[in-house]
């Protein structure tokens, strides 16, 4: 399952894979040798093959890989949308079965807020139909996150009159205010141009400096991964497999350029393999 | 060494933002604007066409086969006025709101079993298929025999006229529902009845009004259709009938004036009521297709 990682000069930024040792206690969510196989109409085709991980509280997790590295697949499977062929996922130490509201997703596509609903009661509606929470207190918790994701002016919009960042933005704050064990994002910003996406992964960042939720985020842009992550996990394509994990990412710093270093170790990484190419 | 270089325009002004909005919104002339509301377009139309029909009616000076608008107005009033017209629009529509309501009933829980189990789907599928090419009016001998000469046979006839095309395009508009909404659906742990009701009905909505739209305008045209066969043994007939029994009775400008009824009526529901849910909802949430 391990693949042989290449040694790099600095072990610090890429280190062999090994179990979440550095955490104190057991990890958040474990994923343990998961196999992973879709139908299409005609193919079966297997997304990830033997894939282990685990993420710690507080971590911010990205699973990197280039597309057909079943990254997205992964993730729906912590999501509980599809079971592994075989392997096991745990959060808590429980079984994943089916989606639940302790693993929030943010999904790409912007069409994921309920047109229906304005800003507030969209992220009012998980907390009243998952929680079970009242609708006074589901009001004042919904306000506090779409106040903590700048959109106070926008609380009583319906979703279509909202740009791009602003419906990504809401979902973010209708993930956050659910205070999941787990946020689940699917390349959240993919769609965003690339602008708002860099304003999108800041903002991100300090929302996790004011409350230190964990996250699983799917990305297929390093710098995207090395910007918002503090755990890397690599994944090489058709199958996907763990190709190596990078620890202590937020160690790396854009003014002294080890960031840019970091970046193309990865990328070197990814692509040093012949005939896997994007 | 050069380095790279920001050199601001000369007439910049970064703190007044909107200081020449003037400049790039003008405003339309009120003709302009007034020319540019479709209903006024449509009522100069509308009162063209009435000339129109005035002008070449008294040209023909024939009642018998062509009344003049003004004839045909006095006998919609006096029609009105003596309670003939609103006691017969009362009985089509007692009928119709019948037919209508357990048509869509049905529908919806057709459409709801369609969504839930693979048979059901099936099911749904092959009866649409059967049944919606069908004309309801069609039916109208066999639901004589079934449940005589009454408004039973016409509830029957109209449930057919509506159930296969709001059930056809609910389960299409369910089918449509994003991937990504049904996920989100299953994120909050939803499930059976309150999936579909809070999640797929109001994703599906735009499709579930065309439905409605269109079974409303099957059910209003095969009812004024089936009236005008048979009303008479229902105690008192409906519309239909008041249009044929007055051409019996060589009453043109009040087979006119029954005509013009049905119009209204259609126009009121299709253009009112259903225009009116349209903007409170799939116009509002900026869904509609």
């Amino acid at each position: 399952m391990l693949q042989a990682v290449q040694q790099k000069n600095n072990p610090e930024t890429v280190s062999l894979v090994t179990p979440a040792a550095q955490s104190a206690g057991a990890p958040l969510l474990t994923v343990d040798k998961v196999t992973l196989r879709y139908k299409t109409p005609n193919l079966l085709i297997t997304a990830t093959e033997g894939v282990s991980f685990s993420v710690n509280r507080s971590d911010r997790f990205v699973l990197l890989g280039p597309s057909g590295c079943g990254k997205s697949t992964l993730l729906k499977a912590v999501g509980g949308y599809m079971a592994p062929v075989s392997g096991s996922i745990h959060i808590n130490g429980r079984p994943v079965k089916r989606p639940g509201a302790d693993r929030m997703m943010v999904f790409q596509e912007f069409d994921q807020l309920l047109p229906w609903k304005t800003v507030l009661d969209n992220v009012m509606f998980p907390l009243m139909v998952a929680r079970k929470l009242p609708r006074k207190e589901a009001e004042e918790r919904a306000r506090e996150y779409i106040d903590k994701v700048k959109l106070t002016r926008a609380a009583d919009s319906y979703p279509h009159t909202l740009s791009g960042g602003m419906k990504q933005r809401v979902a973010i704050a209708r993930g956050m205010a659910m205070q999941p064990d787990i946020l689940l994002m699917d390349e959240p910003f993919a769609a965003l141009d690339a602008l708002t996406r860099r304003q999108m992964q800041d903002e991100l960042l300090q929302l996790w400096e004011d409350t230190r939720f964990t996250v699983i985020f799917v990305t297929h842009s390093i710098a995207e991964a090395i910007k918002v992550s503090n755990r890397i996990l690599l994944l090489s394509p058709h199958p996907g497999r763990v190709k190596a994990e990078v620890v202590d990412v937020d160690h790396a710093r854009q003014d002294d350029g080890s960031a840019l270093a970091l970046e193309r170790d990865i990328h070197n990484l990814l692509f040093s393999e012949p005939g896997h190419r994007e | 060494m050069t380095s790279p270089q920001i050199i601001l325009a000369a007439d910049v002004t970064t703190n007044r933002q909107h200081a020449n909005v003037a400049e790039v919104e003008q405003k339309l002339g009120s003709l302009e604007l007034i020319w540019g509301i479709s209903a006024v377009r449509k009522t100069v139309l509308i009162i063209g066409l009435a000339i129109i029909w005035q002008l070449y009616a008294s040209y023909l000076d024939n009642p018998l086969l062509f009344p003049t608008l003004s004839d045909t107005l006095v006998t919609l009033y006096d029609r009105f006025v003596d309670g003939t017209l609103p006691s017969r629009i009362w009985t089509t529509l007692q009928v119709l709101i019948t037919g209508y309501v357990a048509g869509t009933v049905l529908a919806a829980i057709l459409t709801i079993l369609a969504i839930n189990t693979r048979i059901g789907t099936d099911f749904l599928e092959t009866m649409t298929a059967m049944f919606n090419p069908l004309p309801a009016i069609s039916l109208l001998p066999l639901a004589l025999i079934w449940f005589g000469l009454g408004a039973s046979s016409l509830v029957f006839v109209l449930i057919h006229s509506v159930l296969w095309a709001v059930a056809l395009n609910t389960h299409a508009g369910f089918l449509g529902v994003s991937r990504t909404l049904r996920m989100v659906g299953g994120n909050y742990g939803l499930t059976g009845l309150s999936y579909v009701m809070r999640i797929l009905v109001p994703a599906a909505f735009p499709s579930i009004l065309t439905g409605l739209k269109i079974g409303w305008a099957f059910a209003w045209r095969t009812l004024i259709a089936a009236e005008l066969v048979f009303g008479v043994s229902s105690g008192q007939g409906g519309l239909g009938w008041f249009i044929f029994e007055n051409r019996n009775l060589l009453d043109i400008p009040a087979v006119f004036a029954g005509l013009l009824t049905v119009i209204i009526i259609g126009l009121i529901v299709e253009n009112l009521v259903f225009q009116t849910i349209e903007r409170h909802t799939i116009q509002k949430w900026g869904m509609q297709e």
